[in-house]
């Protein structure tokens, strides 16, 4: 009897994913094969016209979805290697003060960050208006509704999700074996190179899994701080969705994204070799 | 010993570290040479300074004064990938994303060694070692005794000035560390790398070391050879810290030509090779297995004192008596188990111990 109680345990849970995960799931692929309209009713026909459909109408901007994740991603990388590094290796007994300022725009909302940045951004907000004033910046000087300000907008909502995994990774690694690089002749680059970046590399896998895939999923971003020439597939979703009342389009558009994200994951992982990463995290 | 030019030189190193404000003597003027080839041990109490000052010599820590040097070259400010003395760390400090092949060849690589030549030394090293066989294992695929050993190769392949070992053997079980004691102590007669040993443990060291330095609170005690630290303890400190010694307080009564007559109790009477006065406070050691137990009184010409027998416990090979002498001074006696042992004194007696006056000595 003893030996059945985790699974007991972890009924509820496997309940709450099936409800809430497998139904849902299930139910979207259902309606992906169907034809009709909200006025005629939906009927299932399972036609992949919608899969076809949808993939050439929308091409362009699930492409650009996946560049402006992915440049994001990359960004983000750039950006969040250092201060991981910082904060595991030099920020001392401030620590935990510097991982709660990381922490910190969590507590506002995420669509009113993303408002606030496009007041910032604003072509006469508080930034760009008083640097015109100045005459510093030209007066047809324009961040606001470009690729700049989406990209720029993703990398700051999802750059904490880069940072902590890097972080946690790099916090694992044992002063003593940089040491001992350094006691066998290896200089501060060579220590980094064959050391350090080497052993953080399961926290770079699960940092760039967790910002590129709902950076390239997010509609609010591009909605907020983009114009006409930068919508993303999120926002095709939403628009099919809730304004085209078009659920069959909607559901196929977001299963090729899932699809298309999922395959990039795999390739990802394969080439980053996920054997090794799993092998050096689970040390 | 140490040769014409010492494979290491300390000259009056302090390290201090800043410590909530306050500036912490972690060693307070540490100077000693160690000889090329030579098994050199640092031995002490956590907190000794033995850790700090081994840190120094591989480049971790500059100090705060003093100079290190190295075959004569001062190398105070060099930093750990420009020396040419390797380490092996305490939680051996293995990579743990090679496998032991690459661990051990990485410091050759890191040298720009030709590929051909590496793997020649790579291949030599984890022989002598005895871990042939196992080069594409991972560290954690192996056990605590094989970890230490690629440690070992690891630093040896590189074939260093000096070696340095941070209590290498401490996270091994009892059985494991006596054979790895051998182990080593023969690896470094196959290499003939000066060793630079750093424990907490007093046999280890006894066993192992050429010559051992003995620290407490920042400084050296005694530096000296095994037998020497053991037969002659400089100080309480080291009479206390090393094996069991007994420790007694007593008035210089008489100076007797070289000797020094202690007294302690009424019939008590102790020689003591020394310098004195007579009316002078003295300490000395005597270590319990240099004392006889028994019920008459002992020739003249030995030390002797009288006390009551308390504790007496069976431990095999010989048996320890604790005897409370008159003033309360508890004496630990170690009577080998021979089969002549006729004298064996029970709980309560009334005992005589004795011992040569040469198997004593005053403390500083």
């Amino acid at each position: 009897m003893r030996r059945w109680t985790p699974y007991w345990l972890a009924l509820p849970a496997w309940l709450w994913l099936a409800i809430f995960l497998v139904v849902p799931i299930a139910a979207m692929a259902s309606v992906s094969l169907t034809t009709g309209n909200l006025i005629d009713g939906f009927t299932q026909t399972f036609s992949v016209s919608n899969y076809t459909d949808a993939i050439a109408k929308y091409s362009t901007q699930l492409v650009r979805s996946l560049v402006y994740g992915g440049v994001a991603t990359v960004i983000m990388l750039v950006l969040g290697y250092p201060v991981a590094y910082w904060i595991a290796f030099k920020a001392g007994h401030r620590k935990s003060m510097f991982l709660f300022l990381l922490l910190l725009p969590f507590f506002v909302s995420f669509v009113l960050r993303t408002i606030s940045w496009g007041f910032l951004l604003a072509d006469d907000g508080i930034l760009f208006g008083t640097l015109k004033g100045w005459g510093v910046l030209p007066e047809d000087f324009h961040v606001l509704a470009t690729t700049v300000a989406v990209i720029g907008g993703l990398v700051y909502n999802f750059l904490p999700f880069m940072i902590l995994p890097i972080y946690v990774a790099l916090e694992r690694v044992d002063p003593r074996v940089i040491e001992a690089s350094y006691d066998l002749y290896a200089s501060r680059f060579s220590t980094f190179r064959r050391v350090v970046l080497p052993l953080s590399l399961p926290g770079v896998f699960a940092g760039v899994l967790m910002t590129f895939v709902p950076a390239t999923a997010d509609p609010i971003n591009a909605q907020v701080l983009g114009g006409t020439g930068n919508t993303m597939i999120g926002n095709i979703v939403q628009t099919e969705y809730l304004v085209n009342n078009d659920y069959p389009t909607a559901s196929a558009i977001s299963f090729t994204l899932m699809a298309v994200l999922l395959i990039g994951i795999f390739i990802y992982a394969r080439a980053l070799g996920t054997e090794n990463v799993l092998e050096a995290a689970a040390r | 010993m140490p040769e014409d030019v010492p494979a290491i030189e300390l000259d009056g190193v302090v390290k201090e570290y800043l410590a909530h404000g306050e500036t912490v003597q972690a060693v307070k003027g540490v100077s000693l040479t160690i000889g090329e080839g030579e098994f050199f041990s640092l031995l002490g109490p956590s907190g000794c300074g033995k850790t700090t000052t081994m840190r120094m010599i591989a480049g971790f820590e500059e100090p705060t004064k003093g100079l290190v040097k190295l075959l004569g070259q001062d190398v105070t400010n060099v930093p750990p990938n420009k020396r040419d003395i390797n380490m092996v760390f305490q939680s051996y400090a293995l990579f743990p994303h090679m496998n032991v092949w690459e661990n051990v060849a990485f410091g050759l690589r890191r040298k720009k060694v030709a590929e051909a030549e590496i793997k020649q030394r790579v291949g030599d090293i984890l022989e002598i070692v005895d871990l042939t066989g196992r080069e594409k294992r991972r560290p954690r695929e192996m056990s605590g005794g094989q970890q230490q050993r690629v440690a070992l190769a690891r630093a040896l392949v590189n074939r260093p000035r000096a070696l340095l070992l941070d209590e290498p053997l401490g996270a091994l079980d009892l059985k494991l560390r006596q054979q790895m004691q051998t182990e080593l102590k023969r690896i470094q007669r196959e290499v003939g790398i000066t060793f630079v040993y750093v424990t907490h443990d007093q046999s280890e060291a006894l066993t192992m070391s050429d010559r051992i330095a003995v620290m407490n609170d920042g400084l050296v005690e005694q530096l000296a050879d095994p037998r020497e630290i053991y037969e002659r303890p400089a100080s309480k400190f080291v009479a206390g810290f090393i094996g069991t010694s007994n420790l007694l307080s007593g008035t210089v009564d008489a100076v007797e030509g070289d000797l020094l007559v202690v007294r302690l109790g009424e019939h008590d009477r102790i020689l003591v090779p020394g310098k004195a006065a007579a009316g002078d406070t003295v300490d000395l050691t005597v270590r319990p297995e240099k004392i006889t137990i028994s019920t008459e009184q002992p020739e003249a010409g030995l030390s002797m004192v009288q006390g009551t027998v308390g504790e007496l416990t069976y431990l095999g090979t010989y048996n320890s008596y604790a005897v409370a002498l008159a003033d309360g001074t508890e004496i630990t006696v170690f009577q080998q188990n021979a089969i002549d042992s006729s004298t064996t004194a029970e709980r309560g007696d009334t005992v005589w111990l004795s011992w040569r006056p040469q198997h004593s000595y005053t403390l500083s």
